[in-house]
């Protein structure tokens, strides 16, 4: 197969970023960074309550304060508006809607923000303002007895079923029934949130750091009602977002309170702020029921997972999700539900639904491997749908069994003894596991500028958002393939919502679908060119919108795919898991920049150990709020976690993308915790279900037949 | 946070005179921890005295074998230093297992010493803690405590000390050496942290305005042959939740000298006396080890989430002492 475009060399060649080094010399100016004359700066004041109604802010002490300008709160706010629809088609959480009400529905809930002349000075004020507080019973326990459990649909159907899944079980030969747990688990982009607002000249200027400039814009524009015209938003280099950085109580506080003081006013979060206001994902609690013949062919499938959300929002983890495009069977059945409890909302976060649905689903796959005394990737391979499970539809491609045989043979699978607990180095016990990788492929609508200048040089303007992943420097290699020129002649201004409405940085969707709009307006921009007119001083510029064509897609089935493969080393008299090696093979769509895109998925991988061992957010029950918030209690795979670890790719353009595309921001993170349990499994002999494989687990359960 | 004022001192008369006269002072070292429970309201110093320019930045060699190392020698320079690997390799090892190399670089010992604990709790000024806020509570106990004491604990408080180099100093009989405006005292390591019991807000002997200023390694001809292991959640800058500093001096199969201490089980720098008393003259193997660690661990009182650093700090002994029994042998 092979893109529909005609190629010229700079897509699919490695290209260092074009930003690359404006970020190493410290030229390239984050959103807390930027100048502005007469700044002031905001400190938001959280909830200590988890539940209850704010009986008062006592101000006045801290107004008498040094370089205290105000104190915002549910008394002095301005009033929003938060009944609307925003861009991607959601209303929003409520948690954006400031100081609008008493309620305080969590710990950790904004209640006041206190600006000062300096961050010291309102960081200071902030902290001794005294809030009052009528509080109310809390309850954040999650837990798979709930009964006020229901099901949620948020971007999918909630339940997806077919077939008679208990006569299918009954009749299986073998079953696996399992419980998979995932913990609490937060972005923490290395930039925390941060945002400066200001008006300048009728119009509202937002300097930020987000996921997508038009979106940030759109939503504080509903907000605030006011005319689309007059909202700015700018973003232009942004230290990480992961599904974190859309709009957040940084933003509308800051444009609170420029609005009130008439002068720039700048809010950042602190690290511990963040795990309140940042969402995060949602614990899981899934439960997995497989039916097999013997030869380990699926007879019955049923994933159930279960999720929690805000009393305030319903957002759900949709880790059920994942099976209704990787394994058929006669009876099919998918579930997701959710708990609402005195907690923040959750929200996206790297693969969302696919990252704890895959441990979940890639661990029973394992097991029921080893019930039927089969090899895992053979199992895989007998269950390779022709169609979508569920849906019926075609793959748009599907090279999941390419992925696996490539990685076996690069990974040498075929030496493995399955048998567990045969392999040792000293006190380390080694094992190897593999898990598949899926992710949704798909595009949104994006508008492009494109201008040709006089000096022979071109310009493109496209609100996209480059949150680290190299996307500024794709889009620059796409635009030269498609203008027929070298990427140093081609300018790429990006993260700023004055370029029109654009896809955010997000679902794996960002590069592929600001790379169509950039490519059809590069076409028109070439006709223009061709019919020979000449450049005028001001250049000539050529606008996309690729909402109609994006819109004619056919229906498909479309998933990046891969998989994952894992050698740990345990020690099991002290409960250290240790990963050894990793590699990943993916079939993820046309890869438009090498260098950046073995980034991507080798970072999606490195959290996979992160989620696999470390990651964990701990919830008091009696306070509500978090214990070790912050980067020493919350721990992270460190350098010395990170082994060798290796990313490739096969031949797999999308076929009906104009570049050939699918996305690679998700996948690498998908199945790559299972991979790395599988191999503990392989390791030691004992299942471990619960993430993250912890020390302390790894000792209770010991060694042998026992699952923990 | 608070506005502070700073100065900096360079004798130790100086600096222990000013802290004298202004109980809202505190010794500024290496920073690494201080400036940390500073940022998130823990601290709230009125004043910092900043003793990075004290002279007391040198290790030296007693004659009698032993070393004196300087209050405000670094924790990159006590690990590298030729006398210290040599005569007292466990301390070299705790310390490179701690922090990372940025912060070793600026970390001082006497801080390191009295560095606070990383409970969670303690770290939060918006939740009860009884080491914060003396009767406020200890949440830990119905809470998370899964890297908290097993040993010396009390219902008043259960936080562990973070220390890695504090542990093997203890193993090695540590001297602590420090000034106050009244003059100069010292303490040994194992008597400078006070029981918990139900003041766990005092930490230490010292007398109040009391400054560090060097550490005294007796001789120990044991301790050229010792090994600090610890086990972290991650493999490298972490806490650990179980560490051992152990020296042993095998002859002839028989244990004639052993030292032994734990780390993140306790309050402070656990030394394993009866363990310690076990190991003497019994033959090194494998029974033996397990009994001193039994032994030990025997007034263990753990909560429910942390009573696998039990099993833990048993296994570890085992693996640590036989590993030391193994290379005496060859």
């Amino acid at each position: 197969m092979t893109a529909p475009t005609a190629l010229r060399g700079a897509v699919g060649t490695a290209h260092a970023r074009v930003e690359g080094r404006d970020k190493v010399t410290g030229a390239a100016r984050y959103a807390a960074e930027i100048p502005f004359a007469e700044l002031a700066h905001g400190w938001l004041v959280l909830s200590t309550a988890a539940r209850g109604r704010i009986r008062s802010v006592e101000a006045g002490p801290v107004l008498d304060m040094p370089g205290v300008l105000t104190v915002l709160h549910h008394g002095t706010a301005p009033r929003v508006d938060s009944e609307y629809i925003g861009m991607l088609g959601v209303p929003p959480d409520p948690s954006v809607a400031l100081f609008q009400n008493d309620r305080v529905p969590h710990a950790g809930w904004p209640v006041a923000l206190v600006v000062a002349e300096t961050s010291e000075q309102a960081r200071e004020a902030a902290e001794a303002l005294v809030v009052h507080y009528e509080e109310e019973p809390h309850d954040i326990g999650f837990d798979a007895g709930r009964t006020d459990a229901y099901p949620v649909d948020g971007h999918m159907p909630a339940v997806t079923e077919k077939g008679d899944l208990a006569a299918r079980l009954a009749e299986s030969a073998v079953v696996v029934d399992a419980e998979y747990t995932t913990p609490e688990e937060h972005h923490n982009p290395m930039e925390p949130h941060a945002a400066t607002a200001r008006w300048d000249g009728g119009r509202l200027d937002v300097v930020d750091s987000n996921q997508g400039s038009t979106w940030v814009a759109d939503e504080l524009c509903k907000l605030f009602s006011l005319d689309p015209a007059s909202v700015r938003v700018r973003s232009e280099h942004v230290g990480g977002g992961f599904g974190s950085k859309g709009v957040r109580a940084h933003q509308v506080a800051a444009v609170m309170a420029s609005t009130l003081l008439q002068r720039p006013v700048r809010v950042v979060l602190t690290r511990r702020q963040m795990f309140s206001l940042a969402g995060y994902r949602s614990p899981t609690i899934q439960r997995v029921r497989l039916g097999a013949d013997p030869d380990g062919r699926l007879r019955a499938l049923e994933h159930e997972s279960l999720s929690l959300t805000s009393t305030v929002y319903e957002f759900v983890e949709p880790s059920a999700g994942v099976a209704r495009a990787m394994y058929d069977a006669d009876a099919h059945r998918t579930a997701n539900q959710v708990v609402r409890l005195d907690v923040p909302t959750p929200t996206w976060m790297r693969a969302p639904g696919e990252a704890p649905g895959s441990f979940a689903l890639e661990s029973a796959l394992d097991e029921l491997a080893e019930k039927c005394r089969i090899d895992p990737i053979a199992l895989r391979v007998r269950n390779e749908p022709g169609t979508g499970p569920v849906s019926g539809l075609p793959f748009s491609s599907r090279n999941l069994v390419a992925c696996f045989e490539e990685g076996a043979r690069r990974f040498g699978w075929a030496d493995r003894d399955p048998r567990p607990g045969m392999r040792r180095d000293g006190r380390w016990l080694l094992g190897t596991g593999t898990a598949a990788a899926s992710f949704p492929a798909g595009a949104g609508p994006s508008t492009a500028a494109l201008t040709a200048e006089a000096d022979g040089s071109f310009t493109v303007r496209i609100a996209a958002s480059d949150i680290g992943t190299g996307a500024r420097t794709a889009l620059t290699l796409i635009a030269a393939d498609a203008l027929e020129t070298a990427p140093e002649r081609v300018r790429v201004r990006i993260g700023d919502s004055d370029f029109g409405p654009a896809m955010i940085a997000g679902g794996s969707m960002g590069t592929r679908s600001w790379a169509w709009a950039i490519t059809v307006a590069a076409g028109e921009l070439r006709e223009r060119l061709a019919a020979g007119n000449g450049i005028p001083p001001e250049g000539v510029t050529v606008r996309s919108d690729t909402t109609a064509a994006i819109g004619a897609l056919a229906q498909k089935e479309r998933h990046s795919f891969g998989a994952q493969f894992a050698e740990v080393a345990v020690d099991a008299g002290t409960g250290e898991v240790r990963v050894r090696r990793m590699l990943g093979i993916f079939a993820a769509g046309r890869i438009v920049n090498p260098l950046t895109a073995r980034g991507q998925l080798v970072g999606g991988m490195t959290w996979g150990i992160s989620m696999a061992l470390h990651e964990e957010a701990v919830r008091d029950r009696v306070s509500g709020g978090h214990v070790g918030a912050d980067l020493a209690g919350y721990h992270v795979a460190s350098h010395a976690d990170v082994p060798h670890i290796e990313a490739d790719w096969i031949d797999d353009p999308d076929p009906d993308d104009p570049v050939g595309i699918k996305g690679i921001g998700e996948i690498g993170i998908v199945g790559a915790a299972a991979a790395i349990a599988n191999a503990v499994r392989h390791a030691t002999g004992v299942r471990h279900r619960s993430l993250p494989i912890r020390p302390d687990r790894v000792l209770a359960a010991g060694t042998g037949a026992q699952d923990a | 946070m608070r506005e502070f004022g700073y100065r900096r001192v360079l004798d130790v008369s100086g600096a222990v005179a000013l802290l004298d006269a202004d109980p809202d002072a505190r010794f500024l070292g290496g920073g690494t921890n201080l400036v940390d429970l500073m940022k998130t309201g823990v601290e709230r110093p009125a004043r910092l005295v900043d003793i990075r320019e004290l002279p007391l930045d040198r290790i030296e060699s007693a004659p009698d074998g032993g070393l004196r190392i300087g209050a405000t020698v670094t924790n990159s320079d006590l690990a590298a230093h030729p006398e210290v690997r040599r005569r007292y390799p466990a301390l070299a090892q705790a310390v490179l297992a701690g922090a990372s190399g940025q912060l070793r670089n600026m970390a001082t010992v006497g801080g390191n010493l009295l560095q606070r604990t990383r409970c969670g709790y303690f770290a939060d000024v918006t939740k009860p803690c009884n080491k914060r806020v003396p009767g406020s509570g200890c949440p830990a106990i119905g809470g998370d405590h899964r890297n908290h004491a097993i040993l010396g604990a009390s219902d008043h408080c259960v936080a562990t000390h973070p220390s890695d180099m504090g542990v093997a100093l203890t193993a090695f009989d540590a001297v602590v050496s420090y000034e106050t405006a009244a003059g100069p005292g010292e303490l040994p390591l194992t008597d400078l942290y006070l029981p918990v019991g139900d003041t766990p807000h005092r930490e230490t002997a010292l007398p109040p305005g009391a400054l560090i200023t060097g550490v005294t390694l007796p001789p120990a001809p044991v301790a050229a042959h010792s090994r600090y292991r610890k086990v972290r959640e991650r493999a490298s800058y972490a806490f650990a939740i179980g560490s051992v500093a152990a020296a042993l001096d095998v002859r002839d199969g028989v244990v004639r000298d052993a030292r032994l201490a734990f780390g993140a089980v306790a309050s402070r720098p656990w030394r394993a006396t009866r363990a310690e008393a076990l190991l003497a003259g019994a033959p090194a193997d494998a029974a033996t080890f397990a009994a001193a660690a039994d032994a030990e661990l025997a007034a263990a009182r753990p909560l429910p989430d942390n009573a696998y650093k039990g099993t833990l700090m048993r296994n570890l002994v085992v693996a640590v002492l036989t590993e030391l029994a193994k290379e005496a042998g060859r």
